[in-house]
């Protein structure tokens, strides 16, 4: 395990809002092919982290390296190597599906026989190829978050960031949406998900809990119950959660 | 960037009620300014009560209602039904002739009438009290001459220039043309942008490595594209239906059109940033563009007979100048050396918003 090739690695990552400090030393490393679980309450400050990860924020100090790019530096180069889907799953309604595809395999630069390579490829995995011109709103919505999940994977990227997912769909639509996200791993790509079903926590390979803009717990979710001696991880966040308070 | 724009377009044509804003909308506008508001009079009922009843009330009346100005809705028989007349509605003016009017006009050299208007709307009494005194003038100085009564007299001649029929469609297009490029630039863009950070799609594509400023640009294309085939459509509308005249330069008038065009497209962008929602940025564009175009930009009320206060204010309205600019060339059909200064102002306005939406949109990335 430890000849795993890191990925993502942060060290002293600080992000000041004026006076609040809404990320406090962050230090993690992230391995290819992982699925790593970022948690925390809400305002613990996993979304400014999530956006500086993926270029849509400078840090105010500290060394954040993605796919071996300096994400201060070069955000735009990071952006290429990265998938982002976030919970409102960017998608548009008043487009079709193959619309919605073309579109953001436009906006990656891939070349129209790419795009529609991939189109293919997609539609005929998620079993939607009669759906592929119907508009976007009238799809249910796990299929959305299927789809969704395939765009954000358009382009091949070295790791993919999902934030909050699964939100607002049924266990099994969530449990079939797993089953997309250990394929994309199984093939090599890192999968970084924020989430706040601790159930889902459980189906990550490491997960790391944050609080009040800090790492408070990082490891794999067994050892996690171990080392709190909790029965589930849900114990463990609250656990950590009320040692805050 | 192409797949963007190709996005966009989507957007628009698929969505009904932005159809509706863009192209039924300018259409609408056109057509009622053109026909329906308008402060041209015709056919105004009036009603005449005469004491008198004699050659020269006659024919007074007579040359009144000749003009195609007024139209005879009936005589009264005394002073008791002035009154009912104008409360019904039914009459904008009475005429009142007094007794013995020719006899007295003979005798005294003096005759009085009297005119009574309704002026529930002042704009029309005003109108109508003008439109007769001259007739009645132009009567009397006639009647004078062939008297030879008259030592002196001085003949007044006048000429409208520019717009000698005075149609007040001739005023009303170039306003309307600059709130409809007002309106679909600045409101349009803004709505389209901050739609896109409502649903969310906004973080996935400033996720992407697509550039910031070519998001935009993708987003400001396709309304300028439309905005010309509305100013066209405009264009076409009024010098074909009502025959406004587009004495200037056509390549010039597209392409001041182009710069205010721009400087709106800035403006929008500009709202976008410090809205969060649709409704806001609908709301800001509404009260912050809309009614300060129409209202102070000189459009229906002219800036010189404003408050000091709101003649200042008028001075910041881009749409101002436009309204300038685009009567200068479409009726007085000058070149760019009269409206030099004009041009500059809607031009160091486009560089400023420009500048102030660049700086926001960075420092919206930056949190």
């Amino acid at each position: 395990m430890s000849q795993r090739e890191t990925i993502i690695e942060v060290k002293d990552l600080v992000k000041k809002f004026g006076s609040f400090t809404a990320n406090d030393r962050l230090t993690f490393d992230v391995y290819r092919g992982e699925i790593f679980g970022f948690l925390g309450a809400n305002g613990a400050g996993k979304t400014t982290a999530m956006k500086i990860l993926s270029g849509l924020s400078r840090p105010t100090s500290g060394k954040v390296m993605v796919a071996g790019i300096d994400v201060s530096h070069h955000p735009e180069k990071v952006k290429r190597k990265i998938g982002y889907m976030s919970q409102f799953f960017s998608l548009y309604n008043d487009m079709t599906v193959k619309e919605n595809f073309r579109f953001y395999g436009g906006i990656y630069g891939l070349s129209a026989k790419k795009i529609r390579e991939r189109t293919q490829f997609y539609l005929d995995k998620l079993d939607m190829k009669s759906y592929e011109n119907m508009l976007l709103k009238n799809i249910p919505l796990g299929w959305k978050q299927k789809l969704a999940f395939s765009l954000a994977n358009i382009h091949n990227p070295d790791i993919i960031f999902l934030d909050e997912p699964t939100g607002g769909v049924d266990p099994i639509t969530r449990r079939q949406f797993w089953e997309l996200i250990y394929e994309a791993a199984d093939q090599g790509t890192t999968v970084f998900v924020t989430t706040h079903y601790m159930d889902e926590a459980e189906y990550c390979e490491r997960v790391s809990i944050m609080s009040e803009g800090q790492i408070k717990a990082l490891g794999k979710p067994k050892a996690l119950k171990e080392q709190f001696g909790a029965a589930t991880m849900n114990d463990v966040f609250l656990k950590i959660a009320r040692n805050v308070e | 960037m192409w797949a963007f724009i190709k996005k966009e377009f989507l957007h628009i044509f698929r969505d009904p009620r932005t159809m509706v804003i863009l192209f039924g909308l300018p259409l609408a506008q056109v057509l009622l300014f053109g026909f329906a508001i308008t402060n041209d009079i015709n056919n105004a009922h009036i009603a005449i009560l005469d004491h008198s009843k004699d050659v020269v009330t006659r024919e007074i009346t007579r040359k009144l209602l000749s003009s195609h100005y007024f139209l005879l809705n009936r005589y009264l028989k005394s002073d008791a039904d002035i009154k009912p007349a104008f409360r019904k509605g039914e009459v904008k003016e009475v005429l009142v002739f007094e007794r013995d009017f020719a006899r007295k006009l003979q005798k005294e050299g003096v005759a009085k009438v009297q005119i009574l208007l309704d002026a529930t709307e002042p704009n029309t009494a005003n109108i109508l009290d003008a439109y007769t005194r001259g007739i009645i003038n132009t009567y009397v100085l006639q009647r004078m001459k062939q008297s030879a009564a008259i030592p002196i007299s001085i003949g007044v001649q006048n000429k409208m220039l520019y717009n000698p029929q005075l149609k007040s469609v001739y005023m009303f297009v170039p306003g309307v043309i600059t709130v409809l490029l007002m309106l679909v630039s600045a409101m349009m863009t803004s709505i389209s942008i901050t739609r896109e950070k409502e649903l969310g799609t906004m973080e996935a594509l400033l996720a992407s490595p697509v550039k910031p400023g070519h998001i935009i640009i993708g987003k400001v294309v396709p309304y300028v594209v439309l905005s010309f085939i509305n100013l066209i459509s405009i264009l076409l509308l009024s010098v074909f239906v009502f025959g406004m005249p587009i004495q200037g330069s056509i390549g010039l008038l597209l392409a001041e059109s182009l710069l205010f065009l721009t400087m709106a497209l800035a403006l929008g962008i500009l709202i976008s940033t410090v809205s969060k929602t649709q409704q806001q940025a609908m709301l800001l564009s509404m009260f912050a563009l809309m009614l300060p175009t129409i209202l102070l930009s000189g459009f229906i009320f002219p800036v010189e007979n404003m408050p000091v206060v709101l003649q200042y204010l008028s001075d910041i309205m881009p749409s101002r100048w436009f309204i300038i600019i685009l009567k200068n060339i479409m009726l007085k059909g000058v070149g760019i050396t009269y409206f030099w200064k004009e041009t500059l102002i809607i031009f160091s306005m486009a560089l400023l918003f420009i500048g102030l939406s660049i700086k926001k949109f960075s420092v919206r990335l930056e949190e």
